[in-house]
Formats: C-alpha cells, structure tokens, sequence
C-alpha cells in the first residue's frame, strides 16, 4: 500500500477518533469532574505511561494466552473443516455442535474453566480458542464448499485423487473465506483472553484492571482498555497483511462480494 | 498405435437420468462415433442435445446407460488414462500461475512442479504465451486464457483431446481468431481432436467430419465428411465448398436454408 493509499484509508476514522476523545475530554473535565467515575483522556494517558512497566508485565501474558490459544484454534478449525468437507456423517455430527459452542457465553464459562483447569494457562487458551473457534472453521467449511464442480470434474478427468482434488482445488479456493472468517475471530481472540483472566489468574490484562478497579484506579482500567484495544486492531489490520502475502493474486481478479 | 484403425470408438451410447414421479429422462438415444488417430471431428448439436453428456462418458467421468467406448482399441467405460478434457469454461486456477495453471495435469499424475513446469514451458512459444508463464490468469485477455487452457490440455500428453465449446464464450472477433490458430496448431502437431460447438462454421472450418445431433434424446442426424482442403486459412471461408457443408450441417439440424455466402454463425 502506498503511503497516499494508507493515509485515504486512515484519515476518516482517525478523525472520528479524534472527535470522541475530545468529546470524552470535556465532558470528563467540565461535566463529570470525577477522575474515579470518567477519567479524561489526558489524564488515562499519562497514568498509562507511568504505569508502562506493569501494563507491559501484565500485557505479555495476555499476548501469550491469545497467540497460544488462537493457534489451538487454527489447527482445530482446520481439522474439523477438513473432516467436515470429506465425510458427510462428519458434517451432520458436528456441525450442530459447532454453532451450539458459539451460543456459550464466555463470561459465564470463564470461571467454571477456572474451577476446572486452575489458574495456569490451560483454562485462558481454551477459552480463547473456544471464542475463535467457530468462525474459522465455519468460513473454511464453506469455502471448501464453494468449489466449482465443473474444476472439480476437470481434475477427476486428470486422474486426480479426491485427496489431490482438495489440496489443489478446494483449499486454495477457501482461503478468500478463511481470512474473512479470520478478520471476525481474531477480534474475539484477546477478549476472551480478558474474560478468563478475569476469572482467576496471577498476571494479565483481565486480571490487572480488576485490581485496579479495586483500589479505584479507573484511570489505569482505562489505560488497559486501550492497550487492549490498540492490540485488537493491529492483530486485525495484520490479517490484511498476511492475506496479502498468502493470496498474491488476488490483486488480479475483479472484485467480488464473498471476501 | 495399437488396435484398429480408430483411436476412439463409441458403440451404441444410451445416457438417461431419474427423474422424481416421471420415466426416465433419456439424453443421449444410441450414439456411434470413430474417430481416427490425428482426425479432427466435430459435433454439432441443438442445445441440451447432450453434447456435453456425452463428453463425460468419453472422458469417464461418468458410465453410460448402455454402450461402449474404446479408446486405442480398448475398453475405456467409465474410467480414462488416454482422454484430456478441456471443459466450457476456462477454469485457469487463479492461484495458480499460467505456467502452474498448465503444469496442474503433470502434477496430478505425480510429476514435481519442477519437473512439470520444465516440461510446458517449452510449449509456451507455440500457444503464443511467451513471456506470460508467470502472470496470473487474471492479467490474461480472454482469448489468451484459452490458449492456456489448450496448453493445459495438451501438455498431460494425451493422445485423445476432447474441446467441450472451446470458444464459446469468446466475441465473434477472438473467435474467428482463435479458430485460425487452432487450425494452424492442428496442422503442425496432427492432434486428434473431438470438438463440440455450437457454431456452424467453427464445426465446418474445423473438422473433417462434422456429427449432427438431433435434440433430446440425441440421436445421429447425420456424418457429413469435410473435404476442404488443408492447411485452412481465412482463405478457407469463401470457398464454395465451406458454403455448400455449412447448408449441409444447416439442413441436417432441420433448420431452413439460407442464401449460399451468408454467416451462419450462431450466437453462444
């Protein structure tokens, strides 16, 4: 992307950023006047900065949970969609099952995961794997899916097995469905990183604003939402990136609506 | 060569498919066709006149109700080592470079990429897609999309090529263009091709036997054996033999005359 391009993508957003913290920043020092209540802004920011080297101790842990539990996610969805894609019996079996494990409220699974798996890391990675889950492997099921069966009669005519039919044909067509699934799980993966941290644990990000809440620094809670979210964002933005360098000729096709 | 004269025989081809609450629906009604090694025929038929089914017998993607194919003198129902098909569309992958794209059959039966690309790109200068062996089917114009499809087709070393309505889809102008070139490729590398069109002066100017289906359920409606001399040019078209086979195929599909010299070509 250009730098022209990157600044005609960002400038609208940015703006309305801009226009909200602003909108925070008066209402917080004229109408509220309550750091405890609504901190402004300013005021997050700098707590923030003081405070790096606890948000930095307590970040990487979350980091560690998401990118170990997303990563659990990624092989599963693989899996089962594969699995899904070869057997019908398999689909019908799990299928159902995939949607019910998306109607599961992570908040309230949170501390039963807790209970059950302790306070390490299992319980975090699953329920970021849980949270993530669904999406994947629902957009790569699909996509497989999708295949054109008239490319899927060409490669039988080539001898193709219906292995070699899929590796060839039906994976590199789902990949377009993969990053959009991809771009809707990832923005669950570090909250549901949060969530079990909220539950129980020794150091993250979940853990640290509850504590800061506790002693009534709601200024620092603030400063954890925003790493959370800057995280969120770049994890998202990094899946154009990679889509980029995964699916280079896609720049030359015509656009189409499933991506 | 082994076997007889013909490189592909089919006897007495009957295709039908179920229908819910109804008789069967018969598609294909007792085909014969032969096909000698380095002949090109072509069929010619209305449309849903089974054509197309009839390409998957031969290609063995699917089993015939009834009849038999022989391919190089033997029994070749229902599966097909000797048969490369080229479908209606394209179907470049566009993942795939075209040099990949062309290399997929090669692959599928086991050879490395490496090792199959090294045996297209010399086929590249031939199809006119020198230089294009990189690029991704979607930087290629339509008429070059299917001469990578061709290339494709030819490069799984087949001796049989089955061109399911190669150009159909191409305006008339690409068309009469790759027509020519077709005509000049099959003149160097004597391929022995079974096309199926739509287009009246494609099936004339292309072959040397044109079968005329009837509609559904296909039968024979006639074998018209196209003497015009070869190579085949643009010069070709106004010979008048080329009008007098064109009125040959015209009133073998039951259609009304037209006047000698006039296009006859059907839209896709």
């Amino acid at each position: 992307m250009t730098a022209r391009r990157l600044w005609r993508t960002l400038w609208p957003p940015l703006l309305v950023a801009v226009a909200v913290v602003a909108g925070w920043q008066l209402v917080a020092q004229f109408a509220i006047r309550d750091a405890q209540v609504l901190p402004e802004p300013s005021q997050v920011v700098s707590a923030g900065w003081r405070a790096r080297g606890d948000l930095w101790q307590n970040t990487v842990p979350t980091l560690r949970e998401t990118a170990t539990g997303f990563a659990l996610s990624f092989a599963l969805s693989w899996l089962i969609a594969t699995a899904m894609d070869f057997s019908d019996a398999a689909r019908r079996a799990v299928y159902p099952l995939l949607v019910a494990s998306q109607t599961v409220p992570v908040i309230a699974i949170a501390p039963l995961f807790v209970v059950v798996f302790g306070f390490q890391l299992l319980p975090k990675v699953l329920l970021v794997a849980l949270a993530t889950f669904f999406p994947l492997a629902a957009a790569l099921a699909e996509g497989f899916a999708a295949a054109d069966g008239d490319a899927m009669r060409l490669l039988r005519s080539m001898g193709a097995s219906r292995w070699q039919a899929f590796v060839k044909v039906r994976v590199p067509g789902a990949l377009p469905f993969f990053f959009t699934g991809l771009r809707v799980s990832i923005t669950y993966a570090i909250g549901g990183a949060v969530f079990a941290e909220y539950a129980g644990a020794e150091y993250g990000l979940g853990i640290y604003m509850q504590r800061m809440q506790g002693v009534f620094r709601i200024d620092l809670v603030f400063a954890a939402i925003v790493v959370i979210a800057v995280l969120s964002v770049l994890l998202f933005a990094s899946t154009y990136a990679l889509e980029r360098l995964v699916t280079p000729w896609r720049r030359y096709e015509p656009r189409r609506g499933e991506g | 060569m082994t076997g007889g004269a013909f490189l592909l025989e089919a006897r007495a081809l009957v295709q039908q498919f179920p229908r819910t609450g109804q008789q069967p629906l018969r598609v294909l009604d007792g085909i014969d066709l032969a096909v000698r090694p380095g002949e090109f025929a072509a069929i010619i038929g209305p449309s849903g006149s089974g054509k197309s089914t009839l390409f998957n017998i031969i290609a063995g993607l699917d089993r015939p109700a009834g009849g038999e194919v022989r391919i190089d003198g033997r029994v070749a129902t229902g599966h097909n080592e000797l048969v490369s098909y080229m479908p209606q569309k394209d179907l470049l992958f566009p993942w795939r470079t075209i040099q990949d794209n062309a290399a997929l059959g090669l692959e599928v039966q086991g050879v490395s990429r490496r090792a199959a690309r090294e045996r297209v790109r010399p086929l590249f200068a031939d199809f006119g897609l020198d230089g294009f062996e990189r690029s991704y089917p979607g930087q290629l114009s339509g008429g070059m999309r299917q001469r990578a499809a061709l290339l494709r087709t030819v490069a799984m070393g087949r001796p049989l090529l089955l061109l399911d309505e190669p150009f159909g889809a191409l305006d008339s102008l690409t068309r009469t263009q790759m027509q020519l070139w077709l005509a000049g490729m099959w003149q160097r590398h004597g391929w022995t091709v079974l096309l199926v069109t739509h287009d009246i002066r494609e099936a004339v100017f292309l072959a040397d036997s044109v079968y005329v289906f009837t509609p559904r359920p296909a039968r024979l409606a006639a074998r018209i054996v196209v003497s015009l001399p070869r190579p085949r040019t643009a010069q070709t078209f106004l010979l008048p033999e080329f009008a007098a086979r064109e009125q040959e195929v015209l009133g073998a599909l039951g259609l009304p005359a037209q006047e000698p010299g006039r296009s006859s070509t059907e839209a896709p």
